[in-house]
């Protein structure tokens, strides 16, 4: 699927860009240039709060910090992904990124959920294609799953209004509904539901 | 008053979990008797290479986004969604924020911090900004290095669900905007 996706991006923005200029080809290698220059740029910044933070998580690794984790929150966890052995470490990783998350702590969010990816490409039997985990954890993840939004906070503080935090009931309304939406289609896509399964059974 | 107490808490929250985090990490692991420094630096040269890893991923990414923007394809799916958006009584300024969300994070926080700036933080056009910029993760940012830093290519249904979700947080966004924000 990634293939046809990025397949028609770049065919569909380059026949654009030409069409538009009757034939000149300057923009495309300019803007080829500065995205990855982008991208580069933004993977040195990266690069460093990348290395801390999984310096941090081995530490809690080794010393069982997170499967403590996931052992304290096993009822709900194993609901969620239920392929995932009750008190392996990516249950704890997993939960330790949705803390920081609904916590608002951007920086921290990302190191934390590769980490989790890491723990469970190590339960992945087909380590090219997701797992249904890793499709459900990524929906929950893009989703956005923030309780304090830190950064429109800090803009709202910026400029001026009265309430910065006014914005944080209808924040964790949105966020709780893309949640329980991205939640349920990831039920549905994974495969047929269940009940659709038995009434054919059952015809049979 | 309860606004200001809210505030505190929102603020001694944002400020005070890492370090509270850290340090418990830091202490639970040493009085375990991990050796904390060898773990670190061994767990800092993995998320090294992890960062490796994902740089194809977002090379490949970034600039098929860059093209897109450039070529005013994107003008195109304003246009294509305006009418629906018109229906639901979203303000024509918002229109390009909502496309954008899903694509591209340094993208839409620009445009938010522009709308918010232009029209005021405590207008209509500045609550809904700020409600969509924070109530969804930039699903593509997501998809690209989460799964780039594993090698997974194949996303499978991860990718549908996660628009999904997009969409209905969108929803929720102009609905909590109308009953909740707008004057």
């Amino acid at each position: 699927m990634m293939n046809h996706i990025w397949f028609v991006m770049i065919a569909v923005g380059v026949i654009a860009i030409v069409s538009h200029q009757g034939g000149e080809t300057g923009d495309v290698t300019s803007v080829i240039v500065a995205s990855s220059g982008d991208a580069v740029q933004f993977a040195i910044s990266l690069a460093s709060i990348l290395a801390f933070w999984s310096g941090i998580m081995q530490l809690a690794q080794e010393a069982g910090l997170t499967q403590r984790l996931a052992r304290l929150l096993a009822p709900v966890s194993h609901r969620l992904f239920p392929d995932i052995p009750k008190n392996h470490p990516a249950m704890g990783a997993m939960l330790m990124s949705f803390a920081a998350n609904i916590l608002g702590l951007g920086n921290a969010a990302t190191p934390l959920g590769i980490q989790a990816m890491q723990q469970l490409q190590s339960l992945n039997t087909t380590p090219e294609r997701a797992s249904d985990a890793m499709c459900t954890y990524i929906a929950v993840c893009a989703s956005g799953l923030t309780l304090i939004p830190t950064t429109v906070i800090a803009l709202r503080g910026v400029t001026g209004s009265k309430s910065p935090t006014a914005i944080v009931a209808g924040t964790a309304f949105a966020t709780g509904w893309a949640t329980i939406g991205a939640l349920v289609a990831d039920r549905f896509l994974r495969r047929p539901p269940r009940c659709v399964d038995r009434m054919g059974k059952r015809r049979v | 008053m309860s606004e200001r107490i809210l505030l505190s808490i929102v603020e001694a929250a944002s400020q005070f979990t890492i370090p509270v985090m850290l340090m418990v990490i830091l202490l639970y692991a040493h009085a375990r008797g991990v050796k904390v420094y060898e773990v670190f630096v061994a767990g800092a040269a993995r998320g090294i290479q992890t960062t490796l890893h994902i740089l194809p991923y977002l090379i490949a990414m970034w600039v098929a986004l860059g093209l897109l923007r450039a070529s005013g394809v994107l003008d195109l799916a304003f246009a294509l969604c305006e009418p629906v958006l018109r229906l639901l009584g979203v303000p024509v300024q918002i229109h390009p924020l909502m496309i954008i969300r899903p694509l591209s994070g340094s993208g839409a926080l620009g445009l938010t911090s522009e709308l918010v700036h232009t029209y005021g933080p405590d207008s209509d056009v500045g609550y809904l900004a700020c409600l969509i910029q924070g109530s969804t993760e930039t699903t593509f940012y997501v998809i690209t290095v989460y799964l780039g830093a594993v090698g997974v290519k194949k996303p499978r249904h991860g990718l549908a669900a996660a628009l999904v979700g997009d969409l209905t947080g969108f929803i929720a966004a102009v609905i909590a905007w109308r009953i909740l924000y707008r004057t």
